[in-house]
């Protein structure tokens, strides 16, 4: 065996893991300083592993959590890809919570983005260690020796031999070092670019894929636990006797707040837990609880009277943030039109399909969790912290996620389970109901914008004043955090991509009453209503067309200055907008009733343009079609592009039409699907997708078409109607 | 104890009589393809068939099936087969969850018509939810099934 060279960080060849196979792999956990510095999204930073077994059986280990977005075969085909390894050999193991992973927080549409080439690194140098491998063998030059459909082959005598025969020989390789390694030419690519289908379709089509509520054990506790209805109430009292008569209960145990400490990790709720021995009993148990709540700091919040109180606010003024340029007052003294209005969404929840749920199991000093997260390594420095296990004896097992977006990013229901199998000494699964869901969630920021914005005499845009008030995600983990933090502003409103000369943005206060969270593309849903609203405001008021009238308003091909790795590149942007008025046949002739509107948005680095097609009947909306065009650099799995694309229609139409979550007295009013409603079948559009098809380098995939939809169906139901509609969703407009 | 029959064997299950018969399936016979969702017959995610009927398991007691034949994603059938199929040629799912429900859902669509039209689908499948978002695709595959059949 051949002596590790661990003086080189860049790879480490580790032996012994699997018998027999030959295991590639990265190894930087001894330096986790590296590790952070190297963490900030264009720097090499390793974190797969290639295993490759003598009967040619090819395991890649996927270190970010599947939850819709495909990446469990895109990580895997980019390295399959360089590996020249034949895609019916290929199986993905799903990596466990470990920092020697590099960063595994699948969130912020950026796991192609940050690791493509790092993907594709560690199967160029196993495909070159495989060469070397053949070409030490036959006693050859390895320039004679190339990897072909997990082959190598002698092109000088046309000999092959098979990847799994060279798996001995290929221990022996040294290590080649990362400036050797040579990627391939897009032109060769064999799986990156192309339409490959999910490597878990069999499994997803028979029942076999393995989620988190699917984690099963010998001898495992199932729990329920009931919540007190108001954000941070208490238990005051409680009478388990109608609980415990439900047949299968076996226990109940009351649940103390665990607060996270300022600034990280989430800690849980509280409240009485019921243990059964199957779920339904936990479900009987827990509503068969007689509780005394305690409601606590919130129990006055009423989402209404909210919506009144921020929406006064943004009527005056707040903290002017950068960027500031030119001054408003002066621009807005000097237009020959001024316009101004107020937008309000109310707060969204995610509800996953497969509802909050986690399988633990503490014993003789260790803790091992089945749970469907998209942070493992947040949840098991949680634990840590909490329960004061070592890192080395937390286990997280990744398991398949029923959707998530970002609800899984928050792990307060793995911490429940820990709680509860220390308290029963048994493994258990805490499984919310979907009330629960709905009711306890970390929701989408409740919001209110004010526009005010001015056109000169040519009908150009002069001025633009935007305040913001909408309770920020860092009031969930500091107290007092009662502006939108700067990673929210960056969101669509410090950044907007439009060429003004007098820019004013304004932050207002708003207080949290629930714990808030991020969901799929966050507050990029706020400033992609309000600001692709106004902007057809001011289109409408300046007479023009409203695609021709955003072409000029983003105003000169520029590349934005700084240090970003995907630097904002104007030329994009009006590029999918073009794109997307081709695609649409934009002011085509619509039958009476249908109206087209159009938005655009750049978020996670990528440009997307949308344009809905909406009809009315009675009153009621109708989505005919969305046509949406997105730039996210070069595909890895196209076909998984394009159905992400088609899902973000379908979720940017699910909180249009119907996406509320209201609270009287603190309580949240919605308890599941009948009345917290979701894009059907029936409400289905037609969606056309066009992918820029470019050699960019990737950026975000999973959100960034999410954005542009809510705006995209209220201008299109101004053209139709003429009624401009400021607050969602339309179901408050009797529109659904 | 009562004994179900499901995917064509017998299993003795010990359930009280109201419980659903989608944790019976779930957390007493063992079978988890079938998804708990809303529990209240909202969603479709538990979706199953009872005896060639389409059932949301959530809401149908143990006791309803019994003596009945029960067909879950794990079991075969070929119109089943046949949306596999398709589903797979379009790549439908994307984390999947729902796809059980969504399958089962369209088994019985097929088995109910020969020629099956854009309302038809649209009637069979609205009491499913795909919070992804895979409608498109699942309307697709549903008509690339019928082609299928149609061919075979």
């Amino acid at each position: 065996m051949k002596e590790l060279n661990l003086k080189r960080r860049d790879f480490v060849k580790i032996f012994g893991l699997v018998s027999g196979g030959l295991l590639i792999g990265c190894n930087l956990s001894g330096d986790k300083a590296t590790i952070a510095n190297l963490d900030d999204g264009i720097s090499f930073m390793p974190n797969l592993f290639v295993q490759l077994q003598k009967d040619g059986k090819l395991t890649i280990v996927v270190a970010r959590s599947e939850m819709g977005q495909g990446i469990r075969t895109s990580m895997a085909s980019a390295i399959a890809d360089e590996l020249e390894a034949d895609w019916e050999y290929v199986s993905v193991q799903q990596a466990t919570g470990d920092a020697k992973y590099g960063n595994q927080n699948t969130d912020g549409s950026r796991s192609i983005r940050t690791l493509l080439n790092p993907m594709r690194k560690m199967g160029a140098m196993a495909k070159s260690m495989l060469e070397s491998a053949a070409a030490k063998k036959w006693n050859t030059d390895v320039a004679n020796c190339k990897a072909e459909n997990h082959y190598v082959i002698d092109v000088s005598s046309g000999k092959k031999i098979f990847f799994g025969d060279l798996v001995e020989e290929a221990k022996t390789i040294a290590v080649p070092s990362e400036d050797s390694i040579t990627l391939k030419d897009k032109k060769d690519f064999k799986y990156i670019g192309k339409k490959l289908k999910s490597i878990d379709i069999y499994d997803f089509t028979h029942g076999n894929a393995k989620y988190g509520l699917d984690a099963r054990l010998p001898n495992m506790k199932f729990a329920a636990i009931a919540r007190c209805p108001t954000t941070f109430g208490t238990v005051k009292s409680f009478d388990k006797s109608d609980a415990v008569d439900i047949s299968g209960v076996e226990d109940v145990i009351q649940l103390d707040r665990l607060k996270p400490p300022t600034g990280k990790f989430f800690g849980m709720l509280g409240g009485v837990a019921v243990i059964a021995n199957n779920t339904w009993s936990a479900f009987q148990g827990k509503n068969n609880l007689n509780i005394d709540w305690d409601m606590g700091p919130n129990a006055s919040y009423d989402t209404e009277k909210y919506n009144e109180k921020i929406t006064s606010r943004v009527h005056n003024k707040g903290k002017v943030v950068p960027p500031m340029r030119g001054s408003v007052g002066k621009a807005f003294k000097d237009a020959s039109k001024v316009i101004e209005a107020t937008y309000t969404m109310p707060h969204i929840v995610h509800a996953p399909m497969e509802v909050p749920n986690a399988l633990a199991w503490v014993h003789d000093g260790k803790c091992e969790v089945w749970a469907p997260v998209q942070d493992p390594q947040t949840v098991r420095a949680e634990l840590a912290h909490f329960f004061g296990f070592e890192l080395e004896n937390i286990t997280i097992n990744v398991m398949l996620l029923g959707g998530a977006f970002g609800r899984k990013s928050k792990s307060d229901f793995v911490v429940e389970a820990v709680v509860l199998s220390q308290k029963v000494n048994a493994p258990v699964q805490v499984v919310w109901t979907r009330e629960d869901d709905i009711q306890h969630s970390f929701y989408h920021a409740q919001n209110a914008q004010y526009l005010k914005g001015s056109l000169d005499k040519n009908g150009k845009v002069s001025g633009w004043l935007h305040r913001i008030a909408f309770p920020s995600i860092t009031s969930s983990f500091k107290p007092m955090s009662d502006y939108a933090a700067g990673f929210e502003l960056g969101m669509g409103f410090t950044n907007n991509p439009y060429e003004i000369e007098n820019i004013q943005i304004e932050n207002v206060k708003a207080e949290a009453h629930v714990r808030i969270g991020w969901l799929r593309s966050v507050s990029n849903i706020i400033s992609g209503f309000g600001v692709n609203s106004f902007v057809d405001e001011l289109a409408v008021a300046s007479g023009k067309d409203e695609i021709d009238f955003r072409l000029d308003l983003i105003g000169r091909d520029r590349i934005a200055q700084g240090n970003s790795p995907h630097p904002f590149n104007t030329a994009r942007l009006k590029n999918v907008l073009k794109e997307v008025r081709g695609l649409s046949n934009w002011k085509k002739q619509l039958p009476e009733g249908h109206g087209m509107g159009v938005a655009i948005h750049y978020s996670f680095y990528s440009y997307v343009a949308t344009v809905a097609e909406v009809s009315i009947k009675n009153g009621k909306v109708k989505v005919e079609n969305i046509y949406s065009v997105l730039d996210c650099g070069m595909c890895v799995n196209k076909d998984s592009v394009i159905n992400q694309m088609e899902g973000a229609a379908i979720f940017g139409m699910s909180l249009t039409l119907f996406g509320k979550i209201s609270t009287k007295n603190g309580v949240v009013e919605q308890s599941n699907f009948h009345d917290y409603q979701m894009t059907r079948m029936k409400d289905a559009p037609n969606i056309h997708v066009h992918i820029i098809d470019n050699d960019e380098n990737p950026t975000g995939v999973g959100e960034p078409g999410v954005p542009p939809i809510a705006a995209a169906i209220t201008n299109a139901i101004f053209n139709a109607t003429g009624k401009r509609v400021r607050s969602l969703p339309l179901s408050d407009h009797g529109m659904v | 104890m009562q004994t179900l029959s499901i995917n064509g064997k017998n299993y003795q299950v010990d359930a009280p009589d109201d419980m659903p018969l989608l944790w019976a399936i779930r957390d007493i016979v063992g079978l988890t393809g079938t998804k708990f969702g809303c529990g209240v017959a909202q969603c479709g995610a538990c979706s199953i068939m009872i005896d060639g009927t389409v059932v949301r398991s959530c809401s149908t007691l143990v006791i309803q099936a019994v003596g009945k034949k029960i067909l879950t994603i794990e079991g075969n059938s070929l119109n089943l087969e046949h949306l596999r199929q398709t589903w797979t040629d379009n790549n439908v799912p994307q984390c999947g969850y729902c796809q059980s429900g969504q399958l089962i859902s369209a088994t019985a669509l097929l088995d109910s018509k020969e020629s099956i039209t854009d309302e038809d689908i649209d009637n069979a499948m609205s009491g499913n939810i795909c919070r992804c978002g895979t409608y498109v695709r699942i309307k697709k595959a549903i008509k690339d099934a019928v082609e299928l059949r149609n061919q075979a």
